[in-house]
């Protein structure tokens, strides 16, 4: 896990379920193929509808078409962020496309413990609402382990939330890696 | 000390440990796991990527394969993933795999199934798992999809996990879990005849939003859930994820033990019950015959309102299936309300399993064995104009485009399915109301959202179907 985490923010709204995150129709790509897993960076967040694409303005592409990478690193939701399917291939997706963090006022289940125990993306969550505070493209600062963040595009410091019992699998960087270090698996 | 929650009595028994407290994080044993073709191959590349290309799961008889998401498909790469299954079960001997035996590797639409009893493919997971006799009370059951808590009708802990999760299951026979405070939902009365679980789940979900239950149980009681069938608990169950729950219960009554005694694959089970005096995070009550047939409006689902308020919004197609609304009492109760008519939109139908589809077919308006003058549920929807699919997930998910039913313009769907966020059912730009199979079926005759009661006289009949 990287203490500090820097980059350009996406800001999107509350409710991101995993069919705005990756649409069920690219699911046939199989994760465990180098060649195919590729594709969910190119398509991570291509369901989110254009209007809310990129906050406040909307209408701005995550990844660009034909890339797989994104410019962006670091995604703000808002509430519930990840609800809907159990799929793994949307926090994969997230990091595929060179997402390090999200934060989110909070998470639904499923989506926190896939990015926790697959080690993909560090989900934090914020203190309050970070929708509407920080824009599109702002250039940010994530102190992960200190627990606050810096926009150094607007100057203005936020608080984060504790990581609390998942810290040890975070810093480990999964659940298998945490198993090992714990002595529960060879 | 306060007593305990029936999930919290599972998970502390599946720990080796007497009392479990909310919030506290514990290693448990897995009964089984489940897993299917859209998550299958990434929880195998996991396994063996993590426990060695020589490695062998906990146990092949703990684990149940269902393919049913992308089955009727021409893309090919659908159609390997289900041989990455077919490959793992060979290799590790796994007991319980159910095969959609028309699936081959050509870049064309399989040819389905032509008798659905004659064919290994059961159709969606969560409907298949009960059918084949994988569920019972006081059991852990986890499942590479969000549906799993379905299994929760049947008085079992059951939940949705990523394909890390089931690749360390498949290695171990554990996982860590937090165990979840309960919140209890009671149900006054005896369900009438215009309204079904579907109305209740999106009332729940309604008042308490789609993060509601967020890291919590669901525990549905009262005796309005006994009046429930237990296909209808299951869609209770099914939707606790819609509210963010990590799981949902309902009690074990004689109802659920006759269903588990007529199909458990395992002899013996243990009824849980919740004390007396256990403690709940919140209390909900509702009295049925106050209530009134819900829809939930695009774009998600706590967009509550009644049918009634929703008269005047014009639908382009409607839609029955789903392991939500996909049962074979589902369709009978639409059936009730098709038969003799005509539907004025287009209306696809999708068995939620084999077995449902043959029950279609075997099964008069009232569930009862069909006579040699009367109709099938089938002919009567057919009849009404509605086009039937072959079983599986098939549009609830959209799917790849050419899915059987799936929204692809700007449409307004009704349907009897789960979710209704941007992109569901297919298209980004598609609007989805979720409604209960009377209301969907009463909608698709008039082509705007219908409250059902225009359409019921009287009790809608299932028999015995979905039972034994």
């Amino acid at each position: 896990m990287e203490s500090v985490i820097t980059g350009k923010a996406y800001v999107l709204g509350d409710n991101i379920d995993t069919d705005q995150i990756i649409p069920a129709h690219f699911l046939s790509y199989n994760p465990a193929d180098p060649a195919e897993r590729k594709y969910f960076g190119m398509y991570a967040l291509s369901g989110v509808p254009e209007a809310q694409a990129g906050l406040p303005k909307g209408h701005t592409r995550f990844v660009p078409e034909n890339h797989f990478k994104s410019e962006y690193t670091i995604v703000i939701g808002g509430k519930n962020f990840g609800c809907g399917s159990s799929r793994e291939h949307a926090p994969l997706a997230l990091a595929l496309a060179g997402i390090k963090c999200v934060i989110a006022e909070f998470y639904a289940r499923i989506f926190f413990r896939n990015s926790v125990n697959g080690g993909y993306v560090v989900p934090l969550e914020s203190k309050d609402s970070l929708v509407g505070k920080i824009r599109t493209g702002d250039e940010l600062e994530v102190h992960v382990t200190e627990q606050y963040l810096l926009n150094k595009t607007t100057n203005h410091r936020h608080d984060l939330q504790p990581l609390g019992d998942v810290l040890p699998i975070v810093e480990a960087g999964g659940i298998f890696t945490y198993a090992k270090k714990a002595g529960m698996l060879r | 000390m306060p007593g305990m929650t029936m999930t919290e009595k599972i998970l502390a028994k599946h720990a080796g440990k007497g009392r479990v407290e909310p919030g506290e994080n514990i290693w448990v044993n897995i009964d089984l796991l489940m897993t299917h073709d859209v998550c299958g191959p990434g929880t195998i590349g996991i396994f063996y990527e993590q426990f060695g290309k020589n490695a062998k799961v906990w146990n092949p008889n703990k684990v149940v394969i269902i393919p049913d998401h992308y089955i009727f498909t021409a893309d090919l790469k659908c159609h390997r993933n289900v041989q990455i299954l077919r490959d793992f079960v060979k290799q590790q001997g796994i007991k319980y795999y159910y095969d959609p035996d028309f699936v081959t590797m050509e870049p064309t639409m399989p040819t389905p199934y032509k008798d659905p009893t004659k064919t290994r493919y059961k159709g969606v997971c969560h409907k298949a798992l009960p059918e084949e006799g994988h569920v019972r009370p006081g059991e852990i059951l986890l499942g590479t999809d969000s549906h799993t808590c379905t299994a929760g009708a049947f008085g079992q802990f059951a939940t949705g996990i990523g394909n890390t999760d089931a690749g360390f299951v498949l290695g171990t026979g554990k996982l860590w879990m937090k165990v979840p405070p309960t919140m209890k939902f009671v149900f006054h009365g005896e369900i009438p005849p215009y309204l079904t679980a579907k109305d209740l789940i999106l009332a729940v979900i309604g008042q308490i939003g789609v993060d509601g239950a967020t890291y919590r149980s669901m525990y549905f009681a009262g005796e309005g859930i006994g009046s429930l069938t237990l296909e209808d608990r299951m869609t209770l169950t099914n939707m606790a994820i819609e509210a963010g729950g990590k799981n949902g219960v309902c009690d074990v009554d004689e109802k659920t033990l006759r269903y588990v005694r007529a199909r458990s694959n395992v002899a013996s089970w243990e009824v849980v019950r919740d004390d007396a005096d256990a403690e709940y995070f919140a209390t909900y009550e509702w009295d049925l015959a106050k209530m009134e047939p819900m829809v939930a409006k695009p774009h998600s689902p706590d967009n509550k309102d009644t049918a009634r308020n929703c008269e005047n919004v014009a639908v382009d197609r409607a839609y029955l299936g789903s392991c939500t609304g996909g049962k074979i009492t589902d369709m009978i109760f639409a059936a009730n309300i098709l038969n003799g008519r005509r539907v004025k939109i287009p209306t696809f139908v999708v068995p939620g399993s084999t077995e449902v589809h043959a029950d279609m077919k075997q099964l008069n308006l009232r569930g009862m064995p069909k006579g040699a003058n009367e109709k099938s549920i089938e002919e009567a929807l057919q009849d009404a104009g509605c086009t039937m699919g072959p079983s599986g997930c098939a549009a609830c998910l959209g799917g790849p485009a050419d899915t059987f039913g799936r929204l692809q313009a700007a449409e307004v769907c009704i349907s009897t399915t789960n979710r209704n966020f941007p992109g569901r059912m297919g298209g980004k730009n598609a609007s989805v109301y979720l409604a209960s199979p009377l209301t969907v079926a009463a909608s698709a005759l008039t082509g705007r959202v219908t409250d059902p009661r225009e359409f019921i006289s009287g009790r809608i009949e299932t028999g015995e179907a979905g039972v034994v």
